[in-house]
């Protein structure tokens, strides 16, 4: 009898759990499908068709944004970006980090402690000087100025991450790649990066997330649409055509999906960046 | 003639390290350390983006402490950091609660508990300002909540959610936290992922029931983690802004601006780019000091 009781009320609270967690689950998922949806119907049905599957199907929203919206352009411009922006953080902050665990120079520890400040202090509103400088250096409204302003932001962490992974490279392989010839340049490419390649992984999913998703400075610093990643060109979008749901909709998914598939297949290193950063 | 070779060679050799981390440096000087300066250094002067610079001192600080919107948008923030730290955190801690154990998929709900925070905040707001369509059309509710509430029974409950001043904040508040709770849910199950198991069954063994267990075993061990998780959700709440503006744009300016808004348009709008700075500077002061506040309060809690 006991055991049955036991049973029964173990039976329900498992029962309530995954409800909950499936009601989050829906949540989640529920605002994404509805988009997709949405992006699948025509001007004349988005607005009265409320069926969770709606009754006629049109694909040429699509086309529409891609061609008449301009989002051709904005999603070339949102990879370029991305990629540019991520192999410069790598590149650049993989030397810096490389000579703060293996290399010596004067002043080495003044300037590792200056990026580790600058990752603990919060910059908000510097923006605004930003864009000041930038205008000075007539480097507003150009791709090479908003890659090396996105860059900037990717750089403490990465450097902070990488370092310690560097440390922790056992000092018998830097010597045996010396003894075969190796310059610095040599053991930093050969040696170090392969060793770091679970930090390099963590470090280019979050700051192609970061760069893919990135809207102020994008609003600051391009004015010209033919230089707008896909975040700013969704607003400008939206703001000339409000009330074309259903192509601003197709607009939205070809801005998550890339996203939303990154991450479901990096799924591990993010749970695992995130929480071995924090926890462990 | 020999020593003097060899501290050319040390020279030469530090230098070659140096070229290490001078990409690094110098653009981080140029793009960090100088617009740093260059904010503090502006927030003392009037001036319009062109023209003249004139030094007014303290002025434009004397002014934000008098400034009523500014103000409003620090209570603004702050509201939506409270909700993000009571709701969206203790939703985050229910959910991590809920997959600590071994339960049927488990790595779903892992998967999707993470989505939305990866989706953008222009994605996230932009498809919530259409669920949340107050429109109607033929008889018929265009966006997809309130045609819910219709359906289901409710047509009381129907509402304008972003366009009444009196939801709008709170309405931004729970999408923000539904896109953020996923971070938290992270986190704290990595938290209770790392508590010893034979911790729980020694609390058994000592007569500990569910509710003993949880407030006498689970919460002082995940106290540091719970901290954490509080520093990321306040400085990622106080900078709320691109939510904001893919949800209302600047409809309800004096109702849902926050302090990141104020230091655009005071840049954007009226050109006062000192007087964007002096708010720049106040508000970044104020996030340093809460996440001094917080770290030291993690540390301790660390030593336990």
């Amino acid at each position: 009898m006991r055991t049955n009781k036991y049973m029964f009320l173990g039976m329900t609270q498992s029962t309530l759990i995954h409800v909950f967690l499936m009601g989050m689950a829906l949540t989640c998922l529920f605002p994404i499908f509805w988009m997709i949806r949405c992006a699948l119907m025509s001007n004349d049905t988005v607005f009265v068709d409320q069926a969770i599957i709606p009754h006629h199907l049109n694909f040429s929203n699509f086309a529409t944004a891609w061609i008449k919206g301009n989002f051709a352009i904005f999603f070339l411009n949102s990879v370029i970006y991305t990629v540019c922006v991520v192999t410069g953080i790598v590149i650049i902050s993989s030397l810096a980090a490389f000579a703060f665990s293996r290399l010596n120079f004067p002043g080495k520890n003044f300037i590792f402690y200056l990026f580790v400040a600058a990752m603990m202090i919060p910059l908000p509103g510097s923006f605004v000087a930003l864009f000041v400088l930038m205008n000075k250096l007539h480097l507003a409204n150009t791709r090479f100025g908003y890659i090396l302003c996105m860059i900037n932001v990717g750089l403490s962490m990465s450097i902070l991450l990488l370092k310690t992974f560097f440390d922790k490279m056992p000092h018998e392989l830097e010597d045996a790649a010396r003894i075969d010839g190796c310059g610095k340049l040599g053991i930093w490419w050969n040696m170090a990066m392969p060793f770091a390649r679970p930090a390099i992984a963590v470090i280019v999913i979050f700051n192609s997330l970061n760069v893919w998703n990135e809207y102020i400075l994008a609003t600051l610093l391009l004015e010209d649409t033919k230089l707008m990643p896909l975040q700013r060109g969704l607003v400008v979008f939206q703001g000339a055509n409000s009330t074309d749901y259903p192509v601003l909709m197709a607009g939205l998914t070809m801005a998550a999906i890339p996203i939303i598939i990154i991450y479901l297949t990096m799924q591990k290193h993010i749970v695992k960046g995130i929480s071995g950063e924090v926890v462990g | 003639m020999d020593s003097k070779a060899k501290a050319v060679s040390i020279l030469k050799n530090n230098f070659q390290n140096f070229l290490f981390v001078l990409p690094a440096l110098s653009i981080f000087c140029v793009f960090y350390i100088y617009p740093f300066y260059k904010m503090i250094n502006l927030s003392f002067y009037d001036w319009r983006g062109i023209g003249p610079m004139n030094f007014i001192g303290l002025h434009n600080y004397k002014e934000l402490l008098g400034d009523h919107l500014w103000w409003n948008s620090m209570l603004h923030a702050g509201y939506i950091t409270l909700i993000a730290l009571t709701f969206q955190n203790a939703l985050a801690f229910a959910l991590a609660l809920a997959c600590d154990r071994e339960i049927r998929m488990k790595r779903f709900y892992r998967v999707v508990f993470f989505i939305p925070p990866v989706l953008s905040e222009i994605v996230v707001g932009l498809i919530w300002n259409w669920i949340l369509n107050p429109g109607m059309q033929n008889g018929q509710y265009i966006g997809f909540l309130n045609h819910l509430l219709f359906a289901s029974g409710f047509p009381q409950l129907v509402h304008n959610w972003l366009g009444d001043p009196k939801t709008a904040l709170t309405t931004i508040a729970i999408v923000h936290s539904w896109k953020g709770f996923g971070w938290g849910f992270i986190i704290l199950l990595a938290g209770l992922q790392t508590i010893d198991k034979q911790l729980y069954e020694a609390a058994k063994v000592d007569g500990a029931g569910a509710r003993k267990t949880f407030t006498h075993v689970t919460l002082p061990l995940m106290w540091p983690v719970m901290l954490v998780v509080m520093i990321l959700t306040i400085l990622g709440s106080m900078q709320v802004f691109i939510l904001i503006v893919a949800m209302v744009n600047e409809g309800l300016v004096n109702h849902t601006d926050v302090p990141v808004t104020c230091i655009f348009s005071a840049m954007e709008n009226t050109n006062r780019f000192g007087y964007a700075c002096a708010q720049a500077v106040i508000f970044g002061f104020m996030l340093v000091c809460i996440s001094f506040i917080m770290k030291r309060l993690s540390d301790r809690a660390k030593q336990g």
